[in-house]
């Protein structure tokens, strides 16, 4: 398995289906973990740093992990290949852009993926699509099993599991939904979703995590306390608890578009439509925004001829790094933005 | 793949809003409808807000809780000075950075992590769950650590119901199950 397999299909979590997926697109656990005996990375040497690596790859190449894993050495890679992965979510913005020995396991579904050398020595990372939090966190639990038999993680009786920053000490959990919140920016209620989420000290993030905007009205939200509370725990509340007061508020203000604005919401997604099937140039950041627009009418029934599954791939496939791969070299400026545009109208005008 | 953001240092590091010295009263308080949040050193707040130096700004509750647990704990040194004989990490560095050196860093400045963990946490001081088998556990949590949880909300309840008596019984309870 190669890199380059990656550009031609969309990962599994992305394909659009999987439990309520017309609002969460994707469920996430990630566990932070440290091997013991070996200083945390901000205290490591180049070549402290180079012999972690090392002996991590060999564990989780060794503990088959998945039928067919692909391990990238990121320090080698080139910038396209490290932003791909990034456009993924198979890769942190930061793990993507930092210096020194690291690298990430990634199975061949893309479901799992294992940072090596990010903040911590490990942050494993299990992406489902739709609401499939239990599924997730069984898995990860599994891989996490499966890593320990070979490599004796940092623990502390009371602080649980040791992290470079406290933040993440404890279980090192950190669950989270991808959930796609346009109604509720049309109808301007978004601030519900940022008041319920402080409320149960939750962290509301954009696109890409971390200091990353809101773009495509998708919003990351997730977990902020990892100690004094079981894995399990921390999961059923975002089960039981987080994702259905969401949905609740998002199903209402599509209610709301439909019966009491239906010539606005109408015109909001047919208006994105005429533009992605007619423009010439179009910019990231606009196809994003005219993406989220379609997937609420193709979601809510007001597009008919065109597929979830289009509209899913056309928000992978248009980010830079996907569109340099996809043509085969650099582009930038109008060249990048005039093939976007053609991307899109290919697929739109063909469906 | 979360970074120690700003946020986070923030927080350790607020200086306080009229003489940037470390700020350690931090107020909140709703004007003409809006939240204002203020953040002071002890000795702004005496002059601005007339806030007694020592306890005011820490809820009763909250100093109780740090004293059973400290108590309960065996107490500790203040570990501001010290510096870990394996990675070299000193407080200041890590208030700086935000991230620390090594898995001994816990230990040694734990005095000093608890109440950032607190705020950082929901008031949570201890780890409730997973266990990796090579260290006792079952790769699932483990019981133990469920009652010890159980215990340990019990104690917080009773203090804030002002049952002293059941919360010195309670906090013998914890220490047996944490021996």
């Amino acid at each position: 398995m190669k890199l380059t397999d990656l550009t031609t299909r969309a990962g599994e979590w992305l394909r659009g289906i999987g439990p309520m997926s017309e609002i969460v697109i994707s469920s996430r656990v990630r566990l932070a973990r440290n091997v013991s005996g070996y200083h945390f990375l901000s205290k490591c040497t180049r070549h402290q740093r180079t012999t972690i690596e090392h002996k991590i790859r060999d564990a989780i190449l060794g503990a088959s992990i998945s039928p067919k894993t692909l391990y990238v050495d990121l320090q080698d890679a080139p910038e396209v290949d490290r932003q791909l992965l990034v456009e993924r979510h198979l890769i942190s913005k930061p793990h993507a852009q930092s210096e020194g020995a690291r690298g990430v396991a990634i199975s061949e579904s893309e479901s799992v993926s294992i940072m090596v050398n990010e903040e911590d020595h490990l942050r494993l990372q299990v992406l489902r699509s739709g609401s499939q939090l239990e599924e997730a966190w069984e898995e990860i639990n599994e891989i996490d099993n499966k890593l320990e038999s070979t490599l004796d993680f940092a623990f502390h009786p009371r602080f649980g599991y040791l992290t470079a920053c406290p933040t993440n000490v404890g279980t090192g959990i950190r669950v989270s939904v991808m959930l796609h919140l346009p109604a509720l920016k049309l109808t301007g209620e978004i601030e519900k979703v940022f008041r319920a989420a402080k409320d149960m000290r939750l962290a509301v993030r954009g696109l890409y995590g971390e200091g990353t905007e809101a773009l495509g009205d998708f919003y990351q939200v997730s977990n902020q306390t990892t100690l004094g509370k079981s894995e399990e725990e921390i999961i059923s509340d975002f089960k039981g608890v987080v994702i259905p007061k969401i949905i609740e508020y998002e199903h209402h203000a599509r209610r709301t578009l439909l019966n009491d604005r239906t010539a606005a919401l109408d015109d909001k997604v047919f208006r994105a439509l005429g533009i992605l099937r007619c423009a010439r140039l179009m910019a990231s950041e606009e196809t994003l925004y005219l993406l989220s627009h379609l997937r609420l009418g193709v979601n809510m029934g007001r597009v008919k001829d065109i597929d979830i599954r289009t509209v899913n791939e056309l928000f992978l496939m248009t980010q830079p790094a996907h569109l340099q791969k996809l043509i085969g070299k650099k582009i930038d400026g109008d060249v990048r933005r005039a093939a976007r545009a053609e991307f899109i109208r290919h697929r739109l005008n063909a469906a | 793949m979360e970074r120690p953001g700003s946020a986070w240092l923030n927080f350790m590091n607020r200086k306080c809003d009229n003489c940037k010295s470390q700020a350690t009263v931090h107020l909140t308080e709703i004007k003409a409808g809006k939240k204002v949040e203020k953040h002071l050193c002890q000795q702004c707040a005496e002059q601005q807000e007339g806030i007694p130096a020592g306890t005011a700004h820490t809820p009763i509750n909250e100093l109780l809780t740090n004293f059973v647990l400290a108590h309960s704990q065996g107490a500790k040194e203040l570990t501001t000075n010290a510096v870990c004989e394996h990675c070299g990490m000193a407080w200041p560095d890590f208030k700086q950075g935000g991230l620390l050196g090594c898995e001994h860093d816990y230990a040694l400045f734990e005095k000093d992590l608890t109440p950032l963990l607190q705020r950082a946490h929901d008031g949570a001081t201890h780890h409730l769950g997973k266990v990796p088998v090579r260290r006792g556990g079952s790769g699932v949590p483990m019981k133990r650590q469920a009652d010890l949880a159980r215990l340990r909300k019990e104690l917080q309840k009773a203090i804030e119901g002002e049952d002293y008596e059941r919360a010195a019984k309670l906090r013998d309870q914890i220490k047996t199950a944490e021996s």
